[in-house]
């Protein structure tokens, strides 16, 4: 995500006069343009035209008149549902992870293990992890059979890792270390002197928290937690191997539909696409916004 | 009465001593600064007041009650951070009202005493507006209504100027004072900048390297100083090599001219290597009144420093070279450069300090040349 | 005189060592419960990839056996580096330029950069095939053509990693002042961008691109629909539906190494001012 840093801007005072305002400058970032235009852009647009055809090429808003489907409703709804879930729980205990490391009294190296750890560990998803949780809590897994063996087995007791809940359990995998990265550096803002500076007013520690240090980290931990969502719902390949489908996602099903498995209908495929775009665009742009304001209070 | 009492207070970080046997008696309403270079262990004290560091031995009193294990929120001080330190979540008026929340005053009363404090840091109006908003000088402003606004026993600022602008320091410093007074609060200010100190304090307590140099009014430590430390880091200072000539008779003589000191020398014998403090300001130009010091020798130097001009005149053959101050007057025939002059001052002037280090017995060759020390470069040597 | 402000105090708890040691209790616990989520998979796969018998390393000795793993892994892992060196060509002197000359459109070229994490990849693909298989470009219809394409899908996929990284490193160095130091010393731009730029960048540019590198060796959807089967994210996919060990093996062999990947990054920024960076998963 970018950081909202500004800067002093003392004007582009030795560029000629251009009719755009600020010189001639921006030419520079042609190739950056270009290349985002041949290889996002354009492929993108197909989105766009896509949603409005159908299977034999003529316009047409069935497409989006198709969204209100129930099957298609049914798919936004359980994305919607384990990305809000899932964005939750990985902010709630992500964020006590990283106060814990960073506020908590431990040593050094906890902290920068755990960095470490989140680095990786939110890049491990898609296969290799729906694979790990399968290998280890699946039917035959490792821990399944060693809780069946004492006679706790979890199939027995409700849980069960191809359902909604089990898919939840997974994606906390990747949600927690992400949570931990982006909330580190604004915890580390938290300046010891406002702390103080409660402390010497009569604030106890609870009320520090909850008057001063809560308040300036909710920018933050929002923004964090929505980025958390659209994390959640963009991911696919790790619910397509771990459930091969069954449990209906957006981004499985707009998969099936363009990809061509059986009543594949490319235009709804897209037209769904265009729903997730929107939705990633909104969560992006409040996370853009809430992120610019911690920065301003954390900079003060 | 003693209001604010500080006893043996020593503070170790394992190895190092941050501060050592500290001992302050300070009255109710009285203005006490801290004023030494950096490290020298004024901001740990004043923090271990706030109880934000443990003294790791002595105690420290506040109205007669032992305060120095209490945690840091039950000890009624107001403290102002270097760094201002307001809430960047509250506007000016909930950081003021902060304190008043934390002990559920009613919300009229908040209401009121927050309009009270802002008129007396002359923002009326600005209550909604963010920290981020103002001004650094009207940060500082609204971080002292803040700690003021508990009505607190004791007022602690740290440092609370260093962030600003030479024109606003001066004026906030005046303000500072001015509500200080108003209110009579007891008050400890650290500072680097021996200016603040001695224009703001009652008393000044003057710390090297975590001890009490001296302690006394602004107006005792400068022309007191007890020590070489001091002498060198209140105020500008010429330090001379001198030698012993005749200890009874206070007689000493500077680069092969003579001078007396104001009565006899008990801290060094005949022969002693000692250094003399003299303030410029205290030397004229001219062959001075019947008994002064005299000095002869040539003009090295002319500073315009506005209000006043500084000449630097070497004192004969030797590598001694003097400062003297002399106020700007138009009307004054300042020398050349080159010229032989005269200057003279008291006897009593003449303060006798041990030698600095370094300085050999001999009075040629081998002395160290005199140096001007003004406040900062003492800082800067001590590191 | 006391005004009724200190007596209506109540006593409160400081800051004390036992509020000290209470606040540690509760990290090492909240620590512990996350250690165990983390490892708990990690334990389950390798005890999954140590289940052959009689050779419980069989599966290992299968992997580093198959000609198909080394493979994925060299594809991947040099399809990473172009698209590494590709993505930096554009986006250093994107950033840099936009940080210097023209500071107004940075929110504009931010929102592209964030665009990726938008499109789902399987439309990006779909949409590069659509106008690239087309005449006469024709790129899908070689190998050669559909390399290209991969790179460039994953191109755009690093921009938003290597634009946040570049972009806090160059905020971390004061560009304009250098660069102004530079150009009075008679440079140019390319030798500032190699000389003074680059260098100082190391810490973000060297996280960035192994972030890149553990987005491209994952990945499956993109080379799978180009048809790059050779490439690692499509291999461990076949494997994990046709072994039953090996790809607990391949798994861990894979986190074994982003980790280290990763290592080296904090132990190459630990002393820089430059922060690690995030990261997004899929």
């Amino acid at each position: 995500m970018a950081d909202a840093t500004t800067v002093r801007d003392r004007g582009a005072v030795t560029a000629p006069r251009s009719p755009f305002g600020f010189g001639w400058s921006w030419l520079g970032l042609v190739p950056f343009f270009l290349f985002s235009a041949a290889f996002m852009f354009l492929p993108v647009s197909f989105l766009v035209f896509g949603s409005l055809q159908d299977s034999a090429g003529s316009m047409t808003l069935q497409n989006y008149r198709d969204l209100s489907r129930p099957d298609i409703v049914n798919a936004f709804a359980n994305s919607i549902e384990i990305s809000a879930i899932t964005a939750i729980v990985g902010g709630l205990f992500g964020f006590l992870l990283a106060y814990a490391v960073i506020l908590g009294g431990l040593p050094s190296f906890f902290r920068t293990s755990l960095m470490t750890f989140s680095g990786v560990a939110s890049n491990f998803a898609g296969v290799p992890l729906a694979l790990a949780f399968i290998f280890t809590f699946g039917q035959l897994g490792i821990m399944t059979v060693l809780l069946r063996g004492i006679g706790l087995d979890p199939y027995q007791h409700g849980f069960s890792l191809y359902n909604k809940v089990g898919l939840e359990v997974v994606y906390l995998y990747f949600q927690f270390p992400l949570m931990v990265l982006i909330i580190a550096p604004a915890i580390d803002g938290l300046r010891r002197d406002w702390r103080e500076a409660a402390e010497n007013l009569g604030a106890s520690p609870r009320e520090y928290w909850r008057r001063v240090a809560l308040p300036i980290l909710m920018p933050s931990i929002l923004g964090a937690t929505i980025l958390l969502f659209g994390n959640a719902f963009g991911a696919q390949a790790t619910a397509f191997q771990l459930t091969g489908g069954t449990i209906p996602i957006v981004t499985n099903v707009i998969g099936a539909q363009i990809r061509g498995d059986v009543l594949h209908n490319p235009g709804l495929g897209y037209a769904m696409a265009m729903g997730m775009v929107v939705i990633m665009a909104i969560s992006i742009s409040i996370y853009t916004v809430l992120q610019r304001r911690s920065e301003r209070w954390l900079r003060s | 009465m003693t209001f604010l009492q500080l006893s043996g207070v020593q503070k170790r970080f394992g190895d190092v001593v941050a501060v050592e046997d500290f001992n302050l008696d300070a009255a109710k309403g009285e203005f006490v600064s801290f004023l030494g270079p950096s490290g020298c262990g004024k901001t740990t004290t004043l923090r271990m007041i706030a109880g934000f560091e443990q003294p790791t031995a002595g105690r420290i009193t506040l109205a007669g009650t032992d305060i120095t294990n209490r945690p840091p929120n039950q000890r009624n001080v107001g403290m102002v951070f270097q760094s201002y330190a307001l809430f960047p979540n509250m506007t000016v008026a909930e950081n003021i009202a902060f304190g008043l929340k934390v002990r559920k005053t009613p919300g009229d009363r908040i209401r009121k005493r927050v309009e009270e404090l802002l008129a007396l840091i002359h923002l009326e109006g600005r209550g909604d507006r963010y920290p981020w908003q103002l001004s650094g000088g009207q940060q500082q402003r609204v971080a002292l209504a803040r700690a003021l606004a508990i009505e607190p026993q004791v007022l602690l600022l740290d440092e609370p100027l260093s962030a600003l602008d030479a024109k606003i320091r001066v004026a906030l410093r005046q303000q500072i004072r001015a509500i200080q007074r108003q209110l009579g609060i007891t008050t400890v200010y650290v500072t680097h900048d021996q200016e603040e100190a001695l224009s703001l304090s009652d008393r000044v307590v003057v710390m090297s390297e975590g001890r009490i140099e001296q302690i006394g009014a602004p107006a005792a430590i400068y022309n007191f100083p007890a020590t070489a430390f001091v002498a060198s880091f209140v105020g500008t200072l010429n330090l001379i090599a001198a030698r012993v000539v005749d200890a009874v008779a206070g007689r000493l003589a500077v680069d092969g001219q003579e001078i007396r000191a104001g009565g006899p020398i008990v801290s060094a014998r005949n022969g002693d290597a000692v250094s003399i403090a003299l303030r410029p300001e205290a030397i004229d130009l001219g062959e001075g009144a019947e008994g002064e010091n005299r000095l002869r020798g040539p003009v090295e130097d002319i500073s315009f420093l506005g209000s006043i001009v500084r000449i630097r005149v070497k004192a004969g053959d030797g590598p001694t070279i003097v400062s003297l101050d002399t106020f700007n007057d138009p009307q004054l025939r300042l020398p050349e450069v080159g010229d032989t002059v005269t200057i003279s001052f008291a006897r009593e002037a003449a303060l006798i300090l041990e030698p600095p280090a370094g300085a050999t017995p001999t009075g040629t060759g081998g002395a160290p040349a005199a140096a001007t020390v003004s406040g900062e470069d003492a800082a800067i040597a001590a590191g | 005189m006391r005004s009724w402000l200190q007596l209506r105090r109540r006593p409160v708890k400081g800051r004390t060592e036992r509020g000290r040691q209470r606040a540690r209790r509760w990290a090492s616990l909240v620590f512990l419960i996350g250690v165990l989520y983390f490892v708990v998979p990690l334990i389950g796969t390798f005890l999954h990839s140590i289940r052959t018998r009689p050779d419980i390393f069989l599966a290992y000795r299968q992997v580093f056996a198959d000609s198909k793993f080394l493979e994925g892994l060299r594809y991947s892992f040099v399809v990473g580096v172009i698209t590494i060196v590709v993505s930096l060509a554009i986006i250093v002197p994107t950033a840099y330029w936009v940080r210097l000359k023209v500071p107004r459109l940075r929110p504009v070229v931010e929102f592209v950069t964030l665009m990726p994490f938008v499109i789902p990849p399987v439309v990006l693909v779909f949409g590069l095939i659509r106008i690239y298989s087309a005449k006469p470009l024709a790129l899908t219809s070689t190998n050669f053509g559909s390399d290209l394409l991969l790179v460039a899908a994953y191109v755009v996929l690093s921009f938003p990693y290597m634009y946040r990284a570049v972009d806090v490193g160059l905020a971390s160095m004061d560009v304009r002042v250098l660069t102004e130091a530079a150009q009075s010393l008679g440079a140019g731009w390319s030798r500032i961008l190699l000389r003074v730029i680059f260098p100082n960048l190391r810490t973000s540019l060297l996280s960035g691109a192994f972030l890149t590198l553990a987005i491209v060796i994952g990945e499956y959807t993109i080379a799978n629909f180009l048809a790059r089967t050779q490439a690692f994210g499509p291999y461990l996919s076949l494997l994990g539906r046709n072994q039953p060990y090996q790809p607990a093996a391949v798994s861990l062999i894979s986190f074994g190494l982003t980790w280290l990947a990763m290592g080296m990054i904090a132990f190459l920024g630990r002393s820089s001012r430059q922060r690690v960076q995030v990261a997004g998963a899929r």
